[in-house]
C-alpha cells in the first residue's frame, strides 16, 4: 500500500466519522441534561431515509438536511414529552421508539430504494488544503465534515466554558441543585433533548446525501451505528472531545477491517465487517474495568508499586455517568 | 432582615406537615429551630427558601409580603438555604460550583469569582481551594463553599438545616464563629437542629415544632428539660446503660491494612469480644469507613488478617461474613440499606422467609405488624421504605437483623435521628450486646462515641491510634485527638501485634 492510498483512506475515515460525530455530540448533550435518548439508532435510519426522500423529490439538498433534523427533533420531542411530562420510563420509551423508527424507515423508504439522488459536493478549502498531510486529511471534504469538526469544539466550549453549560452539567448531575440555582429543569431538559435529537437527525442525511449516498433499505449498512453512538457517549465520559475521538476510532476500525480483508482470505468478510462493533464494546469494557468489584479485589492483591500504577491508569480512564441520568425530577 | 412567617400550612397528601405556623425572627439574631424527626422543620424552611410553596399562609420580609416562585427567586430577595445534604455538584471543581447559577452573561468571569471566593472565605477563616474537585472535600468544606456562595449572591437571611451532622468538631467551631459573625453584621440566621447543646451554645432564641405545630418558643438561657418536654411531649431521661459482661473474641484484626488512592492505613490490630462496643472516630474520610468495610469483607484489605469467630476470613466476601452471623448497616440507609420502593412487609419477608418460592401474604402481614409493634416503626406494612422518616428507616433496618447475630458493623448509627430515636436505637443495640453480639461502629458524634463505646480508635492523617478505653477520654480530649492534637502519644509507633491486643475495658 502506498502512502497516498493510506492518506486517502484516512481522509475517508474522517468523512465516515462525520455522522457518528453528529450523533455522539447530540446524545452527549441530551445525556448531560440527564435524559437518555435510546432511539438514536432508529432515528438515524428514519432521518437518512426521510432526508433522502425529501432531497430527491424536491431536488433540494438543504431541504433534505432540514427534514432529517426535523425527524430527529420530533422523535426526541416524543421521548421528552412521555418521560418529562408523562413521567414514563425513558429506557422503555426510547427502546420502543428505536424499533418503531427503524421499521418505519424501512417501510416508508421502499419506494426510494436504489434511486439515484443528489449528493453534497466536496468543498476543498483553498489554501488550507495545501498544507501537507493535514490538508488532504481535513480540508478536502464536504461542508458537513467541516461543520462536524467545528461543532465538536463549540459543544465542548458550551459545556465547560459557558454559564448555561455549567447549568447543563448540573442538570444531569443533580437536578435539585440546578433548580436551586435558578434553572428551569424541565424546560431545559426539553430543549437539550430536542436539540440533541436534531443533531442525531442530522447524522441521517449525512449518510444518505453524503458519505453513503442513496437509500438501499435494509442493506444501507446504517443499522447499528446509533447503538455505537450511544456507546461512544459513555466511552467519551460525556465529554464532546473524548466522544469525538471515539467516533474517529470507530471509523478507523471500520476502515481497517476493509484494508486487512485481502490479507486474510480465510476469514469470512462478514466477520471483518462486524468486527468494529465488538471491538468497540471491548474498548468500553476496558475503559470501565476499574469500576468492577473483581478488579478492585484483584488489585488489592498486587504488590504496592504495580497496584498504584495500575490504579492510576484505571482511574484516568474510568468514567462516571451524570448522577441524575435517567431520573425524573419533581420540583416539589 | 426581619422574617415573618404567618399561619403557614403545608400538606403532603394526607400528611399535614406544617399546621398554621406563625413566627417572627428579628434581624441580627440566630434563631434555633428544634423538633423531633418528622416535626416539619425542613418543610417550613423549604417554604421560606422558595423550594416548596405553602398551601396557605404568608411570608413577610421587613414587613413586606412576598411570594417566591423558586429557590433562585428567594435568593434574589435575600434568602439562602443550606440543605441537610449540601446541594452542590460533586464532580465539578470548587470554582465551577461557585459560579454555576450566578447571574451574568454567556461567559462567567472566573477571575472575578475566584477573587470573591478567596476573599469571602478568608473573612471567615475557611480555606477553600478553588481548583479542587468538590468530591474530594469534606462535608464541612462543602458547607463552607455553600455559605460563601450564598453570601456572594447577596443572602441576608441564611438557613442551616442540620449543618453539624457529619462535620468535625473544629469545623463546627468555625461554623459557629461564622454564624455569630454573620448575625453581628445584621444578617438573620435560622439554625435547624436536634441537638440541645448546640442550641444552648449558639442560638439567641429557639422555636420548637412538634407534629407540624409550633409548640413553644424560648430565649437564652434555656431550661433544657423544658425544651425536651416541648419537643417530645414528655420527659426523657438519658441514663448510662449497665455495663455488659464481655465474652470470647468475636472479631480479631491482625495487622490489617487498607488503602485507596489517598489513604494508606496499616497495622491495625484489635480484638473485639462478645458484648463489646468499639467505636471509630476521626474526621470524615480519614479511613474509618474503609477499615470498617474491610473488616466486614465488603472490600478487600491490602494486608493483614481478619478472623471472625476464630475462622480466618481474610479476603472473603461479605456474604460469607453474613452467613457466619455478621451484619453491616451502612450510613446511607436508602441506597445501600433498604429498597426504596419495597414495603415494610416485603422487607420483612425478604429477611425472614427462608423456605418456599411464593410469598405468603398472611405471614408477611403478621411479621410486618410484629416488627412494627416491636420496633415502634411509624408506618404500616404496606408503606414503602422511601416514605419512612430517617429514624423509622433505621428502626426497620434493626428489625431486619437476624436474632442470632454475633457481630454488627454500623456507620453512623444515629446520624440525623432525634434524641428519642437515638436513645431507642442504642437501647436495642445494647440489648444485642447483652445477647452476645459485638458492635463495631464509626461515628462523627463524639458524645455517641463516648457514651456507648467501650473502646475508641481514633483516625488521623492516615494513622490509627491504639484502642483507647472510653473511660479515659472526654469530649474535649477526643475532639483534640481527631484534630491531631496529641495524637502522637496515642499511636503505637513500634507496633508489634501483641502490644495493642486485648486490653479490653
Ligand atoms: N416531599 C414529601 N412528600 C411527602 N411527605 C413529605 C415530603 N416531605 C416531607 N414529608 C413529610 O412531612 C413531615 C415533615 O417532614 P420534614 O422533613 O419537614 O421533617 P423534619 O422536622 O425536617 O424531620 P428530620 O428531623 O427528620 O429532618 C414528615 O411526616 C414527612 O414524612
Ligand atoms: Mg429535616
Amino acid at each position: 500500500m502506498t502512502w497516498d492510498t493510506i492518506l486517502t483512506g484516512l481522509a475517508g475515515v474522517v468523512a465516515m466519522a462525520t455522522p457518528v460525530v453528529f450523533a455522539t455530540l447530540g446524545e452527549t448533550l441530551t445525556e448531560r441534561a440527564g435524559v437518555i435518548n435510546l432511539s438514536v439508532n432508529g432515528t438515524i435510519l428514519l432521518a437518512a431515509m426521510g432526508g433522502f426522500a425529501a432531497a430527491l423529490t424536491t431536488d433540494n439538498l438543504w431541504l433534505g438536511f432540514g427534514v432529517g433534523m426535523l425527524i430527529g427533533g420530533v422523535v426526541a420531542a416524543l421521548l421528552a414529552f412521555t418521560s418529562l411530562s408523562l413521567k414514563q420510563s425513558q429506557i422503555a420509551v426510547g427502546f420502543v421508539l428505536a424499533l418503531l423508527t427503524r421499521d418505519l424507515a424501512y417501510y416508508l423508504g421502499n419506494p426510494f430504494v436504489g434511486k439515484q439522488g443528489p449528493r453534497v459536493p466536496v468543498m476543498t478549502l483553498p489554501g488550507l488544503s495545501r498544507i501537507p498531510v493535514l490538508g488532504a486529511l481535513l480540508f478536502d471534504h464536504d461542508p458537513l465534515t467541516y461543520l462536524s469538526i467545528v461543532l465538536i469544539f463549540v459543544t465542548w466550549f458550551w459545556v465547560y466554558k459557558t454559564r448555561p453549560g455549567l447549568i447543563l452539567q448540573g442538570l444531569g448531575e443533580r437536578p435539585a441543585a440546578a433548580y436551586a440555582r435558578g434553572a428551569n429543569v424541565r424546560l431545559q431538559r426539553y430543549v437539550y433533548t430536542i436539540l440533541g435529537g436534531m443533531l442525531v437527525g442530522l447524522a441521517g442525511p449525512t449518510y444518505s446525501l453524503s458519505v453513503k449516498a442513496g437509500w438501499k433499505g435494509t442493506i444501507s449498512g446504517l443499522d447499528g451505528i446509533g447503538w455505537i453512538a450511544l456507546a461512544l457517549t459513555i466511552f467519551g465520559a460525556w465529554n464532546p472531545l473524548r466522544g469525538a475521538v471515539g467516533a474517529y476510532l470507530f471509523a478507523l476500525l471500520q476502515w481497517l477491517s476493509l484494508v486487512v480483508q485481502p490479507y486474510l482470505p480465510d476469514v469470512p468478510t462478514q466477520v471483518l465487517q462486524v468486527a468494529p462493533f465488538p471491538l468497540m464494546i471491548l474498548t468500553l469494557l476496558l475503559v470501565n474495568i476499574g469500576n468492577t468489584e473483581w478488579m478492585k479485589r484483584t488489585l488489592a492483591g498486587l504488590p504496592p508499586d504495580a497496584r498504584h500504577t495500575v490504579a492510576r491508569i484505571l482511574r484516568a480512564m474510568q468514567v462516571t455517568p451524570p448522577a441524575g441520568l435517567g431520573r425524573a425530577f419533581e420540583e416539589e | 432582615m426581619q422574617v415573618e412567617l404567618r399561619n403557614i400550612h403545608k400538606f403532603f397528601g394526607p400528611v399535614h406537615a406544617n399546621r398554621g405556623i406563625t413566627l417572627t425572627i428579628p434581624a441580627g439574631t440566630i434563631q434555633g429551630l428544634l423538633g423531633e424527626n418528622g416535626a416539619g422543620k425542613s418543610t417550613l424552611m423549604k417554604i421560606l427558601s422558595g423550594f416548596i410553596r405553602p398551601d396557605q399562609g404568608e411570608i413577610r420580609l421587613d414587613g413586606q409580603s412576598v411570594t417566591f416562585h423558586s429557590p433562585a427567586d428567594a435568593l434574589a430577595q435575600g434568602i439562602g438555604m443550606l440543605h441537610q445534604d449540601p446541594l452542590d455538584f460533586p464532580p465539578m471543581r470548587v470554582l465551577d460550583n461557585f459560579v454555576t447559577g450566578s447571574p451574568g452573561g454567556l461567559l462567567p468571569d472566573r477571575e472575578d469569582a475566584r477573587q470573591a471566593l478567596l476573599s469571602i472565605s478568608q473573612q471567615f477563616g475557611f480555606s477553600l481551594d478553588p481548583d479542587a474537585y468538590v468530591d474530594t472535600l469534606t462535608v464541612g468544606e462543602r458547607q463552607q463553599l455553600e455559605i460563601v456562595r450564598l453570601l456572594w449572591l447577596g443572602a441576608r437571611v441564611l438557613i442551616f438545616d442540620e449543618p453539624t451532622t457529619g462535620i468535625s468538631a473544629q469545623q463546627r467551631q468555625k461554623l459557629f464563629a461564622a454564624l455569630r459573625r454573620l448575625a453581628d453584621e445584621g444578617r438573620t440566621i435560622i439554625f435547624v437542629t436536634h441537638k440541645l447543646e448546640e442550641v444552648q451554645a449558639l442560638c439567641h432564641r429557639v422555636a420548637v415544632l412538634r407534629a407540624g405545630e409550633l409548640v413553644g418558643t424560648a430565649d437564652a438561657p434555656y431550661d433544657l428539660d423544658r425544651l425536651v418536654e416541648m419537643m417530645f411531649g414528655k420527659v426523657i431521661s438519658v441514663g448510662r446503660a449497665d455495663p455488659v459482661p464481655l465474652g470470647e473474641t468475636v472479631l480479631a484484626l491482625e495487622d490489617l491494612a487498607v488503602e485507596d488512592h489517598r489513604l494508606n492505613i496499616r497495622g491495625v490490630t484489635l480484638n473485639i469480644r462478645a458484648g463489646e462496643v468499639v467505636g471509630l472516630a476521626g474526621m470524615e474520610g480519614s479511613g474509618q469507613r474503609r477499615l470498617l468495610r474491610a473488616a466486614a469483607g465488603l472490600i478487600r484489605p491490602t494486608g493483614g488478617r481478619v478472623r471472625f469467630l476464630g475462622r480466618d476470613m481474610t479476603g472473603r466476601p461479605y456474604l460469607d461474613f453474613h452467613r457466619a452471623g455478621a451484619a453491616y448497616i451502612p450510613a446511607d440507609r436508602m441506597t445501600e440499606g433498604l429498597f426504596p420502593d419495597l414495603t415494610i412487609a416485603e422487607h420483612v419477608a425478604l429477611a425472614r422467609q427462608r423456605v418456599g418460592f411464593f410469598l405468603r401474604a398472611e405471614a408477611m402481614r403478621a411479621w410486618a405488624q410484629e416488627a412494627i409493634r416491636h420496633f415502634s416503626i411509624r408506618g404500616r406494612p404496606e408503606t414503602p421504605a422511601r416514605a419512612l422518616s430517617g429514624g423509622n428507616q433505621q428502626r426497620l433496618l434493626l428489625a431486619l437483623m437476624r436474632p442470632d447475630l454475633r457481630l454488627i458493623f454500623m456507620e453512623h448509627p444515629t446520624r440525623g435521628l432525634d434524641l428519642e430515636s437515638a436513645l431507642w436505637i442504642w437501647g436495642q443495640l445494647k440489648n444485642r450486646c447483652r445477647q452476645g453480639a459485638a458492635l463495631f461502629f464509626m461515628s462523627s458524634d463524639l458524645e455517641e462515641l463516648l457514651n456507648y463505646s467501650d473502646r475508641v480508635l481514633v483516625f488521623f492523617g492516615g494513622r490509627v491510634s491504639r484502642p483507647l478505653p472510653a473511660t479515659e477520654l472526654d469530649v474535649e480530649k477526643l475532639g483534640q485527638l481527631i484534630g491531631g492534637y496529641g495524637f502522637d502519644r496515642v499511636v503505637n509507633t513500634a507496633a508489634p501485634a501483641a502490644h495493642t491486643e486485648g486490653e479490653a475495658a
